[in-house]
């Protein structure tokens, strides 16, 4: 039995219903990301953030983009992060102090930010926009391997780059043994 | 509400200011990190929903979206890289202890 466009017996659209669910999730675990005080946790909302993320890419109708959300973001950068975390935490460092001296001016800045984006996007007619419209995901391939193949390449490129950069950067120095890890 | 282009853009709006105020306020350098990476989200959000809404954009917005995931990953695995080995010469990963120029 399909359901239907509404929220039974009210007039509540399921995609405003699901909008409001995955906006209230990917405002409240960024928020845990940037305040908690123990980082994994810190970590681990921020796969919970890509997550509704990658929901809320779905009912842009986007399934490629939300596919490669939860493939790099949560599959790869996820991973890479929590590596680092536990390659960089000592034991008593989850410290004293999350924030740094100046954290009010940061809050003032973020709202600052907050406010000017929210008043500009409202008061701006956007011309063309129309209603959700499904992607072609075979259209968005055709265009990648078309108009966009130099930028694709040099992606590929930046990629490759990026792995021997981080490769060397955080490769161990072969004098630096184990006589200085004290 | 999810039909209209506003919502979306005030929503990606709010997860830039969270990440701003994270990569300002936090103390840890991958904490830095994840905020970043939270505002490479925001605007990729930006992207795809304007490639949602507005149909000569769409196909394009998608390939964006793409190219700038891609990017993102390449800057994760570089910065993180650096992080790892600054900790490994100054023992400590908060960005307010290095300060071996200050001085």
């Amino acid at each position: 039995m399909p359901i239907g466009d509404t929220v039974p017996l009210t007039a509540i659209r399921w995609d405003d219903v699901l909008f409001v669910v995955l906006a209230a999730m990917l405002l409240g675990s960024a928020l845990l990301v940037v305040t908690m005080r123990d980082i994994i946790r810190c970590g681990l909302a921020m796969i919970a953030a890509f997550a509704s993320l990658a929901g809320i890419y779905v009912l842009l109708g986007n399934p490629v983009i939300a596919a490669t959300q939860v493939l790099v973001y949560i599959g790869a950068i996820s991973v890479l992060v929590l590596f680092a975390i536990m390659l960089t935490q000592t034991k008593n460092a989850p410290a004293r102090l999350v924030f740094q001296t100046q954290a009010w001016a940061a809050a003032l800045a973020a709202v600052v930010i907050a406010a000017v984006i929210a008043i500009s996007v409202t008061a701006t007619t956007w011309p063309s926009a129309g209603a959700v419209a499904w992607t072609d995901t075979t259209r968005v391939a055709e265009l990648l391997f078309s108009d966009y193949l130099l930028p694709f390449e040099v992606v590929s490129v930046l990629l490759t780059a990026a792995v021997v950069g981080g490769v060397l950067l955080a490769r161990r120095e072969p004098d630096d043994g184990e006589e200085d890890r004290s | 509400m999810s039909g209209s282009l506003d919502s979306y853009l005030v929503l990606s709006g709010l997860l830039f200011a969270i990440g701003t105020f994270g990569f300002l306020a936090r103390r840890n350098a991958i904490s830095m990190l994840m905020s970043i990476e939270l505002m490479l989200n925001a605007v990729n959000l930006t992207v795809v929903a304007f490639g949602a809404f507005v149909k000569p954009l769409q196909t394009h917005a998608a390939v964006i979206a793409l190219l700038v995931i891609a990017v993102a990953a390449a800057e994760a695995t570089v910065g993180l890289a650096i992080v790892i080995a600054i900790y490994r010469n100054r023992k400590t990963p908060l960005v307010d202890e290095y300060d071996s120029m200050s001085e």
